[in-house]
């Protein structure tokens, strides 16, 4: 067994920063990183995209709820150094002031946060709540395993019990995605 | 989080055999328990490995009818594979109850196996545990300690955690084999009873993974069939771990299997117990609970999980 | 402006937006990620350094030994400042734990020294290479052994004769309850960039309720003059009572700043959130209900006790107790205990969450030994007056009415009233439900508005923790000034503004737009002078009088009029009792085998006042409801009564409810208005949606289950050999 001395001996001579080209929001970005550097501190303190909140840091909150390659993940619980290649997506990246998703405008619509810090996160995971009932991912609560899947309040509920909101929005929230479910179903069908 | 080296490797065996020979080597791959250590100081590696493009994320058949699956596949993509809601509906239910949908996103299947207890003493590095630190100590031992959550059976006097996965108390009732690949490019399969540990005088030894040792997939016998349920009971209504989980597997024989989650350092299952299934929860509980040490916080997980099998018997 | 009498009619009865629903001038920021909260400001600190604290690892003793040696050397450390290199700071008045210096230990993670480094990585890491030695000493952990010892209690108010009544007494009811202690966990940590590098001028963006209170105590713990501390609030990722004080980020990012003479950004990691600030204490509460057999109350005996640091007030459970209800003879004790856990301080509707939580489910038991419906023995108890002080008659109360609406709408009267007597499947469904009640304080509020070009900026260091308050300011503006809501900027959170109320006690609504309309009508007076007119209207941007209308940007061209003044509530709201009202119904299932509680749904119907946006308010009833949930079935800070700290220190171990535990959440608010609050005859209500919460579902576990539960969180190991099962 190597000696704890021995070990933080070698800990001072390593290479403990990596070169990383990072894609987000359609923009790319090299960067060299302290590999310790989470996606989501990379996001809030390098490229100052503060939309990404910290609420824990340990993966339970998830109010920095983010997409890489289109599925949701929380950017506190990984590395940005393994992240090159990956498309990654933000909040800034999914709406702004002047062009806003139709799930913001939702959240606005309905009043579906409070205090403002988890709600970027609750967003990036609404949106992915629809996508993924559509794409047949079944949830915990779901009757049928192998059956279709509907939209349902149940099924809201589950998929955003992952982000957590302790002003206590959640009545609204789910209001608002079910508006957003609802003007997408009437848009398909026109 | 201590700083460290990062490297990519994008197979198996030379990954197995790069973490054998650099000091303090660990493997990365979905990194949603590891970097969690890593900023407590829990975990302290020299060297990360990213195995996340070694290609070990298929699922596939194999010979024996049954199905191999790669152990970089994400719990997501495990629990929502069509083969396996249909013929291992256990394992679905297990892997869609864990953590939220991001962590699953995110979580392999090899990393799922190797998470460590939420023990809130193996967690609080300002506390004795004998897990993180041994010889130091069990804070959970200690009158007045905080043990609700903790462990019912297979403790020993050095450490009452419990794993907290609920993938492996799926897996444990289906009979799946854990492949592994070692730095000598040797394979092996075992038994989820053989890959995991209990605590006795070694907690912080949880697997039988050999040093380099590298997890390669998991592997489901062929279907088993009959009625599949898992019952996690949790304080709120999701994103919790479990007070007590029930996997349960009723065959049309009449027969069937049980395995817990949420009492032990492993899940938990015995033969014996199986058994008895036909004579009812009590009897059940009354082998595979056999032996339980609770302390006065936990020792409801006993009853729990007497009841929470009972109800999934009585339901229609 | 004096506020000396109740107001009478006046423009905010023929309101255009004030009571109209509005979303939040806000809401695109908050959706878009865009509004900055204090940890993000790289507009006003390019590049701060960052710290990291290090919390001490032991509930009592001191320190005997640090050596930072190591931390000092690590790559990119600035700075380690730790609690031996300087003394104690001095304590704000509004400070019990210390916040940092000096040896001495007083609760486990009490900041013992903050790494300052280029990046949070390398501060982080560096915080371990401290090395600490501890002299420990033990401790008081255990409220429960407390109880047991307590002799006396310290009565705090005593009419009539409590001992006769329940001698006499037809029904009496006489039981023991337990509130757990409380975390605010809000979801943004406490957070702070200061600029300090002169250790003279310090200013500090951060995360703060309330601007005034906060700049006075850092005046205090770093003997400065106020006049020199700068503060910015402007986004605040809540708050719940737990940013109403100086913490530690502030205190070290300032440290930090001055030994580096660069900003200095501190976040309190997760874990200090529940063992380093502050908490709502847990409670132990005997209460005893006596009355006649027609329901009438006679006797009401409350004693209730607490823990505190040294100097602390712990959690006052007893307060609505005195006034709330009915009944001649009154007793309430309450005893804060000296024990060493850390700091128990305010924590959303302080006192009577815990209160109410213990006190209504005593009237559902009362109500089932009577054999009365809960709602009719609540509506027979009703008061007018305050109790212990009949003289003193309640402002504008309409309990009954809710109770009423409430039962009318949840059809409570179709409900089971058999205990346990309704099953669906391998669910037992109960209805409950519970009264509740807070007080609608006030506080002196300034604001200043300025107008330009027709547009109008409101100024005042009021702060928005969720609650609404740029939009209900917007409101009370625009409306005071006759201009449209887009016409109206809102300023919030800056100690450069007029001082107001602050969010807390939920005063901050009802005392900010008040503020607010007192600097428009000052404005209106600067504006009826310019124009030489004595009295005019303001509508549709103009000012009306009788002979002309001239636009507002019009009224002088190229130049910014202001008014400003201060909202003084008069002493004659000492003659009256001022409060709010409310009723909840839930609905709740639980599983006959494991005892798992999911709720169904939930109605509030509140008494608040006017209210001043149905959209913000509704959100704010919600979200206390949802917090009373939380307290009702899993919340509770885990006691390691051996070393003396809260265990579950992160949000996976401490359970706060999570969408799925969230039902249909209806709010019906009474038309009223209470003209002895504020000229606009406001209450607040963002502590009446917690305040009761959590004994509607107690009650309502109990209708389902047939078992009477009395400690909370009332999670399922709490019943479970009770339960039927099959």
């Amino acid at each position: 067994m190597t000696s704890t001395t021995t070990f933080e001996k070698h800990r001072e001579s390593a290479t403990t920063r990596s070169a990383v080209v990072l894609s987000i929001n359609g923009q790319r970005h090299e960067l060299e990183l302290d590999n310790r550097t989470t996606l989501l501190d990379t996001l809030r303190e390098h490229l100052k995209l503060t939309g990404s909140k910290k609420g824990c840091d340990l993966g339970q909150c998830g109010a920095c709820t983010v997409y890489i390659n289109g599925e949701r993940v929380n950017a506190c619980l990984t590395l940005a150094i393994m992240h090159q290649d990956d498309e990654i997506t933000t909040i800034e990246g999914v709406g702004d002031v002047e062009h806003m998703d139709p799930m913001q405008q939702a959240f606005i619509d309905n009043d579906a946060f409070q205090c403002g810090y988890c709600t970027p996160g609750q967003i990036c995971s609404a949106r992915a709540t629809l996508d993924e009932i559509r794409a047949g991912i079944p949830s915990h609560v779901t009757k049928e395993l192998n059956g279709p899947i509907e939209i349902s309040d149940e099924e809201i509920r589950e998929r955003m019990s992952g982000n957590l909101c302790r002003c206590g929005a959640y009545a609204n929230i789910l209001k608002a995605i079910n508006q957003v479910a609802k003007d997408q179903v009437a848009k398909e069908r026109s | 989080m201590k700083a460290f080296s990062y490297e990519r490797i994008d197979d198996a065996a030379q990954a197995a055999a790069r973490a054998f020979e650099v000091p303090g080597a660990k493997f990365i791959a979905g990194g949603t328990n590891l970097l969690d250590l890593m900023k407590h100081e829990i975990e302290v590696p020299l060297h990360l490995i990213d195995i996340t493009q070694t290609g070990l994320d298929d699922i596939t058949e194999t010979d024996e009818g049954g199905v191999r699956i790669g152990a970089l596949v994400s719990n997501t993509a495990l629990a929502a594979n069509e083969r396996i809601r249909r013929d291992y509906p256990v394992l679905s239910r297990a892997l869609f109850s864990g953590a939220s949908t991001q962590l699953r996103n995110k979580a392999s299947t090899g990393g799922n196996l190797l998470q460590r207890t939420r023990c809130p003493y193996f967690y609080d590095t300002a506390m004795p545990c004998n897990k993180r630190e041994p010889g130091a100590g069990c804070a959970a031992l200690d009158e007045g300690a905080d043990t609700r959550q903790l462990g019912v059976i297979g403790t020993s006097e050095h450490c009452i955690a419990t794993h907290p996965s609920d993938m492996a108390v799926a897996l444990r009732v289906l009979d799946a084999e854990v492949e592994t690949i070692n730095p000598q490019g040797q394979t092996r399969r075992l038994t989820l009873d053989e890959f995991y540990r209990l605590p006795g005088d070694t907690p912080d030894v949880e697997n039988v993974l050999e040093p380099g040792e590298i997890i390669t997939g998991v592997v489901l016998p062929a279907p088993v069939g009959g009625r599949q349920q898992y019952y996690k009971v949790r304080d709120r209504a999701s994103y919790a771990f479990a007070l007590v989980s029930v996997a349960l597997i009723e065959t049309d024989d009449g027969k069937g299997r049980v395995a817990l989650g949420g009492v032990a350092h492993k899940p938990w299952r015995r033969d014996e117990a199986d058994a008895e299934l036909g004579n009812g929860a009590k009897a059940v509980m009354t082998k595979l609970l056999d032996g339980a040490r609770p302390t006065d916080e936990n020792a409801y997980k006993l009853t729990l999980a007497e009841r929470t099998l009972a109800a999934l018997l009585a339901k229609e | 402006m004096d506020f000396n009498q109740s107001a009478d009619e006046n423009l905010f009865d023929h309101a255009r937006i004030i009571g109209k629903p509005h979303t939040r001038v806000d809401g695109a920021l908050k959706v878009t990620g865009t509004a900055p909260y204090a940890y993000e400001r790289h507009d006003v600190a390019d590049n701060p350094l960052v710290g990291y604290p290090l919390g001490s690892s032991i509930a009592k003793g001191r320190i005997t030994r640090m050596d930072a040696t190591a931390a000092r050397n690590a790559e990119g450390v600035a700075a380690v400042i730790t609690a031996l290199d300087i003394d104690e700071l001095p304590r704000a008045e509004s400070n019990v734990a210390k916040l940092f210096g000096g040896d001495i230990i007083e609760h486990y993670h009490q900041a013992i020294a903050v790494v300052v480094a280029d990046t949070l990585e390398q501060a982080r890491a560096a915080t371990s290479l401290i090395e600490v030695e501890y002299e420990e000493t033990p401790g008081e952990f255990d409220l429960d052994d407390a109880w047991k010892r307590l002799q006396d209690r310290d009565v705090v108010s005593h009419v009539g004769d409590v001992d006769a009544a329940f001698d006499s007494a037809e029904v009496t009811l006489d039981e023991t309850y337990h509130t757990a202690s409380q975390s605010h966990a809000m979801m943004e940590p406490h957070a702070t960039i200061a600029d300090w590098c002169d250790g003279k001028n310090m200013t500090l963006w951060t995360s703060n309720q309330m601007i005034k209170w906060t700049r006075k105590a850092l005046a205090t713990t770093f003997e400065l003059d106020p006049a020199n501390i700068r503060l910015e609030s402007p986004y605040i990722g809540g708050g719940f009572g737990g940013k109403l004080w100086l913490r530690a980020d502030a205190v070290l990012a300032a440290l930090g700043s001055r030994e580096t003479g660069r900003p200095v950004k501190v976040a309190l990691p997760r874990s200090f959130i529940f063992n380093n600030a502050t908490h709502r204490s847990g409670t132990v509460q005997r209460l005893r209900i006596a009355s006649g057999k027609d329901g009438r109350i006679t006797a009401f005996d409350h004693s209730a006790i607490s823990h505190t640091l040294p100097g602390g007030s712990g959690e006052d459970a007893v307060n609505q107790t005195r006034c709330f209800y009915a009944g001649e003879n009154r007793r309430v004790a309450h005893h804060a205990i000296d024990m060493n856990l850390p700091e128990a301080a305010d924590m959303r509707a302080p006192g009577e969450a815990s209160g109410l939580a213990v006190l209504e489910i005593a009237m559902d038991e009362m109500a089932e030994k009577l054999g009365m419906d809960p709602v009719e023995f609540r509506i027979l108890n009703d008061t007018q007056v305050n109790p212990e002080e009949p003289s003193k008659r309640y402002s504008d109360r309409h309990f009954v009415e809710c109770l009423r609406k409430g039962a009318e709408v949840f059809n409570w009267s179709a409900r089971n009233t058999t205990p346990g007597g309704k099953r669906e499947g391998q669910w037992l469904i109960g209805q409950g439900m519970a009264g509740a009640y807070r007080g609608a304080p006030t506080l002196d509020s300034g604001a200043r508005v300025r107008l330009s070009e027709g547009r109008l900026i409101v100024e005042t260091d009021m702060t928005d923790i969720g609650t609404g308050s740029y939009t209900i300011i917007a409101q009370t503006a625009a409306e005071t000034m006759g201009l449209e809501m887009d016409d109206v900027e809102v300023r919030l959170g800056n100690s450069a503004y007029p001082a107001a109320s602050g969010s807390g006690g939920q005063m901050g609504a009802a005392s900010s737009t008040a503020g607010v309309y007192a600097a428009c009508v000052a404005l209106q007076g600067e504006i009826t002078k310019r124009l030489g007119v004595g009295s005019a209207r303001f509508e549709n941007g103009q000012v009306v009088t009788d002979d002309k209308r001239v636009a507002l940007r019009d009224v002088v061209p190229n130049e910014e009029l202001v008014g400003e003044d201060t909202l003084h509530f008069g002493d004659f709201k000492d003659e009256l009792e001022i409060g709010t009202f409310a009723a909840h119904f839930v609905e709740v299932a639980v599983h006959a085998y494991t005892g798992e509680t999911r709720l169904r749904r939930t109605l509030t119907v509140v008494d608040a006042g006017r209210i001043l946006n149905p959209v913000t308010a509704r959100s704010q009833v919600i979200g206390g409801m949802t917090m009373a949930i939380g307290a009702a079935l899993t919340e509770s800070l885990n006691i390691d009564s051996h070393r003396g700290y809260f265990t579950n220190h992160d949000l996976a171990g401490y359970e706060i409810a999570v969408h799925a535990d969230i039902p249909e959440q209806e709010v019906i608010f009474l038309d009223t208005q209470d003209g002895a609050s504020t000229p606009l005859k406001a209450k607040g209500v963002g502590e009446l949606g917690i305040c009761g919460g959590a004994a509607a579902v107690a009650n309502a576990m109990y209708n389902a289950t047939g078992i009477r539960l009395r400690d909370y969180p009332m999670t399922l190991d709490r019943m479970l050999d009770r339960l039927p099962g099959a």
